[in-house]
């Protein structure tokens, strides 16, 4: 794995009025690594998330993906740099077809404007069939053989999970950002979707920050945790020296045992 | 393969749709003349909209499909929309009538030449009114996009009451007369073809030729399969499914790489790119540009239209198009003296915004979708067929236990 980090985020600070969301966080992830963000509900790792990808500006700190300073740069344009993201709710443009959805995640790699649309020059013909194969190879490969033409609203959750990480893959993503992938689903899919997290990694190269709630998913799938409690980072290491941190276990099992 | 068109069925009407749209152009584009037959028809004769009243009709549906790029596709509500009408028929009046008669300019244009004020060919006159409303949609929208649903809506209102007042008030536009007031600008020059009368048998001037009703009609006919052929072409390209996926879910669609800001604007003037298009053939077809025109009503009747028909549907705005449309011009008026004749004393025509309202409060009740709704999934399954050979790849299973919670 090469040493470099493709996230470098510094102090990264956000305040929502009086509330502090993320406190002066320092996170860094190693370019080709799983990583995992763990903590208690309300810790901050959506808040994070949202930092990373554009939607919120942190109040101070910064944020550096792949040698770029991304902490003001808006969403599409972090985007175009390289972060894929999935949502913690589903968020699929359900009226539109599964196709259709991983096509609008290409949308920053293709480049037909409004007379292309209208005319359908050669050049623009080409490029939008070839979108469709790739769309088409993109939704088998995220387990999605099938009904690509169907609604994507009225797809069974699973697959929407799986729609939503082909969507992802779509934007040719250096990072991959999974907020809390394998919630509502049994535990084969979530065992199916574990062992997919780990192959995308290796055939795409693509590097992975994960939220998530299920232990063990972090602790199979990832080679890095940080966990995040009231903001701040409480801790940061190997699965195995994640279990044994005493911090963890406290904000984990101290406030009642199995409530987060 | 089977599954391919068991699918289909769920979505398209099959074989039917193919020649529905061939079907639907030819008896428009043929309707002066057989439309006389139709009118000599018993009971349903007097329903039948005369040619004059198809021309205004068809100009309306344009601006329907304008706003369904806006209100349909990117799910923006626009309630100002008639300013893209103004713009629209101003730019007509400005350079097709003799409204700056400082200046002698004539161009192709179905006037003589003598005549003071700049006189360009109509047809020109559609592209420029077209390019100088769509800039005027970008600089309206460029501060107004930014904002999100009912504060956007808010805004546009206030734009849409703004144009108005200005035409209105612009006939002393620093010591310049730029719009005549409340007045308007009349008369604006026909459409017509002065170059190819000469050696055809075509009208040198829609509005003084004997089949005026029918130049103007088609003239706006195909203006109109213009207008739908460019919408269907941007709904179905990159810029089509980036509009579509701002409607559905704008936090999702920044993040999937959608530049919000740009992909709005372009919606935004490209719609009003056809309001702008269509206002000023119609502005053409009444001969001026009248302030009274550009009230607030009218955006709203064209939302109705869009609603009625079924937002983001080309087909259905359309169909929602014409229906008030007819209404509009002939329909209550019809209904009205056919009331009167069964002895009773009601004018619907001076209900007329309450009757639609009825009619959006009815649909919303029993197909809030509209009457044709909007089927993205109609090209996809058309092109479906390339899918079969994954089918078999997977397990036979899964597969049959994910059909069934179709929903």
């Amino acid at each position: 794995m090469p040493e470099d980090d493709l996230v470098v985020a510094t102090k990264v600070r956000k305040e929502f009025g009086g509330l502090v969301a993320t406190d002066d966080v320092d996170f860094t992830i190693p370019r080709g690594a799983i990583v995992s963000l763990i903590g208690p509900n309300g810790a901050g790792k959506t808040t994070f998330f949202n930092q990373l990808t554009g939607v919120y500006k942190p109040t101070s700190g910064s944020i550096l993906f792949d040698g770029t300073e991304v902490s003001y740069l808006p969403p599409h344009t972090i985007t175009k740099l390289g972060i894929g993201r999935t949502f913690q709710n589903i968020r699929l443009f359900q009226q539109m077809s599964a196709m259709e959805n991983v096509l609008v995640g290409m949308n920053c790699r293709l480049h037909s404007g409004i007379l292309g649309a209208i005319f359908r020059f050669p050049k623009v013909k080409r490029e939008e069939e070839e979108a469709r194969e790739k769309a088409r190879e993109l939704l088998v490969y995220c387990g999605l053989p099938r009904r690509h033409h169907e609604r994507s609203g009225s797809l069974p959750h699973g697959d929407q999970r799986r729609l939503e990480v082909a969507r992802a893959l779509a934007t040719e993503p250096k990072l991959l950002l999974l907020d809390e992938p394998t919630a509502g689903m049994n535990p084969q899919e979530t065992a199916e979707f574990t062992a997919f997290v780990s192959k995308v990694r290796d055939e795409k190269g693509v590097t992975v920050l994960l939220i998530e709630h299920d232990m063990k998913v972090v602790m199979g799938v990832s080679e890095r945790i940080t966990v995040l409690e009231y903001g701040a980072k409480i801790a940061e290491g190997t699965p195995a020296e994640i279990r044994a941190d005493e911090r963890v276990i406290e904000a984990y099992l101290g406030h009642g045992v199995g409530q987060g | 393969m089977s599954s391919v068109s068991e699918r289909a069925r769920g979505f398209a009407t099959g074989p039917r749709d193919k020649w529905i749209a061939p079907a639907v152009i030819v008896l428009g584009l043929l309707y002066p003349w057989y439309v006389e037959a139709l009118q000599a028809l018993p009971l349903i004769g007097d329903f039948i909209p005369s040619t004059e009243s198809m021309v205004v009709m068809v100009a309306f549906t344009m601006m329907a499909l304008g706003l369904n790029i806006v209100v349909g596709y990117a799910g923006l509500l626009d309630l100002g929309y008639v300013a893209f009408y103004a713009v629209g028929a101003y730019t007509a009046g400005w350079f097709a009538s003799q409204q700056f008669d400082q200046v002698t300019f004539s161009f192709l244009s179905s006037v003589p030449d003598d005549q003071p004020g700049i006189h360009i060919t109509m047809w020109l006159v559609l592209l420029v009114a077209g390019f100088l409303t769509l800039f005027a949609g970008i600089l309206i929208g460029l501060p107004t996009l930014r904002l999100r649903g009912d504060y956007l809506a808010i805004v546009t209102l206030g734009f849409g009451e703004i144009v108005p007042q200005v035409v209105r008030n612009g006939d002393n536009f620093f010591g310049f007369d730029l719009t005549h007031g409340t007045f308007g600008i009349a008369p604006i020059d026909a459409a017509g073809f002065p170059v190819l009368a000469s050696f055809t048998s075509l009208p040198k001037n829609f509005q003084t030729s004997p089949n005026r009703a029918m130049w103007f009609y088609l003239g706006a006919f195909a203006l109109l399969l213009i207008t739908v052929f460019c919408t269907v072409r941007l709904r179905d390209s990159r810029l089509g499914r980036a509009w579509i996926a701002i409607r559905e879910d704008e936090t999702a669609a920044a993040a999937m790489g959608v530049p919000l800001m740009r992909t709005k604007t372009w919606s935004y003037a490209i719609g009003a790119f056809f309001g702008g298009v269509a206002g000023a053939y119609y502005a053409s077809f009444r001969g001026g540009a009248f302030p009274a025109d550009f009230y607030f009503q009218f955006s709203v009747f064209l939302l109705c239209m869009v609603i009625l028909g079924g937002m983001g549907s080309v087909w259905g705005v359309i169909a929602g198009a014409m229906i008030l449309g007819y209404l509009d011009r002939e329909g209550l008026a019809t209904i009205g003296s056919k009331i009167q004749d069964a002895g009773l004393e009601f004018d619907p025509t001076k209900y007329q915004f309450g009757i639609y309202g009825i009619i959006i409060v009815a649909m919303m009740l029993i197909r809030p979708a509209g009457l044709i709704p909007e089927r993205r999934h109609r090209i996809e399954l058309e092109e479906g067929v390339h899918d079969t050979p994954f089918y078999d790849v997977q397990l036979e299973g899964t597969l049959t236990d994910r059909d069934r919670t179709d929903d």
